[in-house]
């Protein structure tokens, strides 16, 4: 089971190519405009590709479009729906256009409902929620049919905290056996639910990588920050070790970069006690998301 | 896992069913049928002069149709398309697994039904015009059939208009406008557009288009098969396009 895309694209997106399998969650990452919602938009045959075309599950997203679209659940960004319509009919409406009949289309909104927790609220109308409740009824109608492929675009986007958590349980309830796909711009939603990360700008991929491995392409990965008193004569001092590359001060902070390789937590915590610093703060650095992120965006752009 | 594949024509009603019951959680289906009761009264008993003619039939209530439905039809039709736009729920239900002459249909079917109810409330109009004298019941059963299929041509062609623009006073415009030329052509204001320069052929051909002519033939109680087939036609290429300018265009 796996997807493989290639799209020659509209100014959007540029020759993007990729394969997902089974438990993947990906995540598009990517500044506004980057083209994530573009390249969804054609995997859901909304757009049609101006070049190229993707296989879902053996469907041709252009001449299979229909086979494709029924075994994707998409939740379009904003989470759109019919605001007149209550939660229930809405489900049932989805469900019926899904191919389900009578009985089992009511039962499937009502296992849908019960999924989301919106048992409080099926009948009242979709307008009258609030943005968390419209948000979980966008998921609803997309994980009815217990779809084998999953496009969320950007699914916790103006969420409050608690809304996203909950949001972000649901997805990776369901993320061992299906393909999720899901398109940000928080980098902290990356961590939290992928398991792989594309970073797109100017519609090109730039890094597909796990976020482990994107993290380590941090400057900051291995580095060790520590707060000290007097931290320009320390600052001076750990300039001399070997196994430091660089050393930086910035906001009573001193963060010092390993050389290729180096381990610096122990030499450091090592010349802690030898000099007899008095320390309040040393930490080794997983490496920074937002770093590598505008690393990697603004460097290609600038180009 | 797999999910069982829908008939096509159970996918219509579906869209038709949802479509049909927006009307009236809203309050457009309710101000619509009262403007169009009040004003096919009026034009039938004043501008019409029901009572003065002292004719029993309801020539005077159809012979204002077509200019009643050249800006209510527009009215409804204008926000087909330009509604779903504007909600963003155009991307859900075209990424369903519906094709886009499913929802074309069922979105124009729901529309004509709610057009074929506004006329079938105009009902005390029949009622009147029986308790006053004798008319001849088939020619209003006519009259009513080809009232509605021709309220179905405008319908198609605002539909299709709709879904031209995202703006929907745009929409209303464009639609009347086209309704306006389909109305007219034939009479010498949309003739002579053509007749400097198009063929004798094409000019029969126009002249041959005219909403009115065929509707009044059919008001009379001549339920000619050729102005049924017109009409189902000028409907059925109108939803043609609305189909293909969606598909080219759905996602602006």
């Amino acid at each position: 089971m796996s997807l493989s895309k290639n799209f020659g694209g509209i100014v959007a997106v540029d020759r993007l190519s990729f394969s997902v399998g089974a438990g993947e969650v990906l995540g598009f990452l990517g500044p506004n405009g980057a083209g994530k919602s573009t390249t969804m938009k054609m995997l859901t045959g909304f757009l049609a590709p101006s070049g190229g075309t993707a296989t879902i599950n053996g469907h041709d997203i252009i001449n299979d479009s229909l086979a494709a679209r029924r075994i994707i659940g998409y939740l379009p960004e904003g989470a759109p729906s019919y605001g007149e319509m209550t939660v229930r009919n809405f489900l049932e409406f989805i469900a019926r256009a899904r191919g389900f009949k009578g009985r089992e289309a009511r039962r499937k909104a009502a296992a849908a409902i019960d999924r989301l927790n919106l048992e409080s609220v099926p009948e009242q109308t979709i307008e009258t929620l609030s943005k968390g409740f419209k948000r979980r009824v966008g998921l609803a109608q997309a994980i009815l049919h217990d779809p084998q492929v999953l496009i969320l675009d950007e699914p916790t986007d103006g969420l409050d905290p608690n809304q996203k958590h909950e949001v972000r349980s649901l997805i990776r309830d369901m993320s061992s056996e299906k393909i999720i796909v899901i398109s940000t711009h928080m980098l902290e939603e990356v961590q939290a639910l992928c398991n792989r990360a594309m970073i797109i700008a100017d519609g090109r991929l730039l890094v597909d990588d796990t976020p482990a491995g994107l993290i380590a392409r941090s400057r900051y990965h291995n580095a060790v920050t520590l707060v000290v008193e007097e931290p320009e004569r320390v600052a001076s001092i750990l300039s001399e070790i070997p196994q430091a590359r660089k050393v930086e001060l910035r906001e009573g902070e001193l963060t010092v970069f390993p050389a290729e390789g180096a381990r610096l937590f122990e030499v450091i915590s090592d010349a802690v006690k030898e000099y007899g610093w008095s320390v309040s703060e040393l930490r080794l650095e997983a490496g920074r998301l937002d770093e590598v992120f505008r690393q990697v965006t603004q460097g290609t752009v600038g180009k | 896992m797999s999910t069982p594949k829908s008939s096509g024509m159970s996918s219509v009603i579906n869209v038709m069913r949802r479509e049909l019951s927006g009307y009236f959680s809203t309050p457009v289906a309710w101000v619509f049928i009262v403007i169009f009761l009040v004003m096919s009264g009026v034009f039938t008993f004043y501008i019409g002069s029901f009572y003065e003619r002292g004719m029993a039939d309801l020539a005077p209530f159809f012979q204002f149709h077509p200019w009643l439905y050249l800006f209510l039809v527009p009215a409804i039709a204008m926000r087909l398309w330009a509604e779903e736009r504007r909600s963003g729920t155009i991307e859900l239900l075209l990424t369903l697994p519906l094709t886009t002459g499913q929802v074309v249909l069922g979105k124009f079917l729901a529309a004509w039904l709610f057009l074929g109810l506004s006329l079938m409330l105009t009902f005390p109009v029949w009622l009147t015009v029986n308790y006053l004298g004798n008319p001849d019941n088939g020619i209003i059963v006519a009259g009513y059939i080809g009232s509605w299929l021709m309220a179905g041509g405008f319908l198609a062609i605002g539909s299709c208009m709709s879904a031209v623009t995202r703006n929907q006073v745009v929409a209303f415009i464009l639609s009347v406008v086209v309704c306006f030329g389909f109305l007219l052509s034939g009479l010498p204001m949309v003739m002579n557009v053509f007749t400097q320069w198009a063929p004798q052929a094409l000019l029969d051909v126009i002249a041959d288009f005219s909403f009115l002519a065929h509707f009044a033939a059919i008001s009379k109680g001549v339920i000619d098969l050729r102005d049924l087939v017109y009409f189902v036609l000028v409907t059925a290429f109108w939803l043609m396009a609305n189909t293909i300018v969606l598909e080219i265009k759905k996602a602006d």
